[in-house]
């Protein structure tokens, strides 16, 4: 009899590792890309290694707006994202309701939807209403499609959450803000973290929808958008796609500890 | 007795329980019913309008002529040519998936546990430019990919399948090959995650009950296993479909000069300023996945996100 502890078939075994280098290989040659001393084209191996390239694009003003932009668009997009996420997770996870299926799909819609058609759905209704492109039209569209990774978290802990905990707490005469703040919110903490902490990386890299929401300002993707189609200086692209690789890194691995206990564990899906 | 404003509405909500799901709901259905749907049919009712082609202005009338330009021979090339580049896609990411999922969801512990999430989560958050940028670096003519052909003597093979009309092009940055393997790069984690969830989901005793009543590893996989994985599938397939869909920037950057939907959707509002052919132009993708989104449920797709 074959038991689930059995060392996994050669073929398997080699067709996941051939995945997984197909994942990751990718992400390991920016790094090498960030140091090479080669400043026109793509040659590989590269000549030689340097740091100059980091000096270079730290001192470019154009790179350090693109990135203050980002960050503030990102900031104030997760906490409203957070905001309207838990709020729906709540909700949906408390009690069925009708047009309860509805609310999961209209949540769900800006990402099933190819972002294009969100990008330029907001900019007919922007072009319509005759309101002016502004650091909040590029806020409004990333916090829509921000909603659903903050409603995911949220409603997979609330599901877990048992009713009888709030009860017991109703029961012992707390009011529902002493049930929420003491009960509740330490329950569902660390899933709110980690999803904002995912809201928070979607915003940051987000490209399609800015595009058409952004008028004339540059967050750091619509920057290296516009590098990779009229290439102005090779290795300042380079370092700062490993930049964004390290700033991606560290809210995932948080993410990652944040929901592991649990979560994780083989089985404990539904 | 309890007299504080907050735990009277505590009381109310407590005996009234529809109360405070209405009152949370309201703020999050208003948001994405205003910012969300509302641009979804403004955009929708722009599809109805025209472009006047001496003014180059848009007509507010109703009309089905711009959705007719859609069945124009150049027009539905793109749409066909997405289609097919995205249902091509989808199989390959299940095909490539489907290996690391099973090998997360069943064989992995511990530190390979972990090894696999991150292998998985790391793609999937990395920045999608950054992605695209990697295999710029990959395909390009002294890139990497050329690098290894030279070095292992393949270059003639590589020299012969860019030879293949339709499919292959100057350097492997510029055909459609560049194109397909950078899609199918990109939404592979989208793919891989539903797999394994569904994977994770499949009792173990249902396979043990399979192997003790003899049925052999292959007949309990493909009678066991890969039906009950396959919600997954095609929750995975919903995204690596939908994504290719709309998509315009990868085929901008690898790939051959001909369109794809996004692409035509992004150059008719912008350059040639009809909007109502882009808006036309997206209803494609919306239906398509509505069509897709269906099917997927009736297949139980969305029990498996």
């Amino acid at each position: 009899m074959r038991s689930e502890d059995g060392r996994a078939p050669l073929f398997l075994r080699l067709a996941a590792a051939g995945g997984l280098v197909y994942l990751l290989g990718p992400l390991l040659i920016i790094f090498v890309y960030a140091f090479t001393t080669e400043e026109r084209s793509f040659v590989w191996p590269p000549p030689g290694l340097t740091l100059k390239w980091f000096a270079v694009a730290w001192n470019r003003p154009d790179v350090t707006a693109a990135i203050v932009l980002s960050l503030q668009v990102a900031a104030v997009a997760t906490v409203i994202a957070m905001v309207l996420g838990t709020l729906c997770a709540a909700a949906v996870s408390r009690s069925r309701f009708f047009g309860r299926e509805t609310i999961s799909l209209l949540v769900i819609l800006p990402i099933a939807l190819p972002g294009i058609i969100t990008g330029i759905a907001l900019r007919s209704a922007f072009a319509t209403f005759e309101i002016p492109f502004s650091f909040w039209t590029i806020v409004l569209g990333h916090a829509t499609f921000c909603i659903v990774v903050v409603y995911n978290n949220a409603v997979a802990r609330f599901r877990r959450t048992s009713q009888s905990l709030v009860e017991a707490s109703m029961d012992l005469g707390a009011d529902g803000f002493q049930t929420f703040r003491h009960v509740i919110l330490p329950n569902i903490a660390t899933a709110l973290l980690a999803g904002g902490m995912l809201a928070f990386a979607l915003s940051f890299d987000e490209v399609i929808v800015t595009t058409f929401t952004a008028g004339q300002q540059q967050t750091l993707p619509l920057w290296m958008l516009e590098e990779l189609i009229r290439p102005r200086q090779r290795p300042v692209t380079n370092v700062v796609a490993l930049f964004v690789v390290a700033a991606t890194f560290l809210p995932i691995l948080a993410a990652f500890y944040l929901t592991r206990d649990g979560e994780h564990v083989a089985g404990a899906g539904k | 007795m309890r007299s504080s404003g907050g735990s009277r509405l505590g009381d109310v909500f407590w005996r009234r329980p529809g109360l405070p799901v209405l009152v949370m709901l309201t703020p999050p259905v208003l948001w994405l019913g205003i910012v969300y749907v509302g641009s979804l049919l403004t955009l929708l009712m722009q599809s109805f309008y025209s472009l006047d082609d001496f003014s180059g202005l848009v007509v507010p009338e109703f009309t089905l002529s711009t959705y007719a330009q859609l069945l124009t021979p150049a027009n539905f090339d793109i749409i066909r040519r997405t289609v097919v580049m995205a249902a091509l896609v989808t199989v390959a990411d299940a095909i490539i998936a489907f290996p690391i999922a099973y090998m997360a969801a069943r064989y992995a512990r511990g530190h390979w546990k972990a090894l696999f999430y991150l292998a998985v989560m790391l793609p999937l958050w990395s920045s999608y430019l950054v992605k695209v940028y990697a295999w710029k670096l990959i395909l390009a003519k002294e890139g990497i990919l050329n690098w290894l052909f030279e070095t292992l003597h393949l270059t003639p093979l590589l020299d012969l399948v860019l030879a293949i009309p339709g499919v292959g092009g100057n350097s492997l940055s510029v055909s459609s090959i560049g194109t397909f393997l950078v899609f199918v790069y990109v939404w592979l984690p989208y793919m891989i995650l539903p797999t394994q969830a569904a994977l994770e989901r499949v009792p173990a005793n249902l396979v043990d009950a399979s192997s003790d009543l003899g049925g052999r590893p292959s007949a309990t996989f493909r009678h066991v296993i890969l039906p009950l994985a396959f919600p997954g599938i095609v929750a995975g397939s919903i995204f690596t479909f939908s994504l290719t869909l709309g998509d315009y920037i990868i085929p901008q950057i690898v790939g051959t000069s001909r369109l794809f939907i996004g692409q035509a959707v992004y150059a008719q509002q912008g350059t040639a300023g009809n909007i109502p052919l882009a808006a036309a132009f997206t209803v494609v993708p919306v239906v398509i996945m509505g069509i897709y989104l269906t099917i997927a449920k009736r297949l139980g797709a969305f029990d498996a996100l």
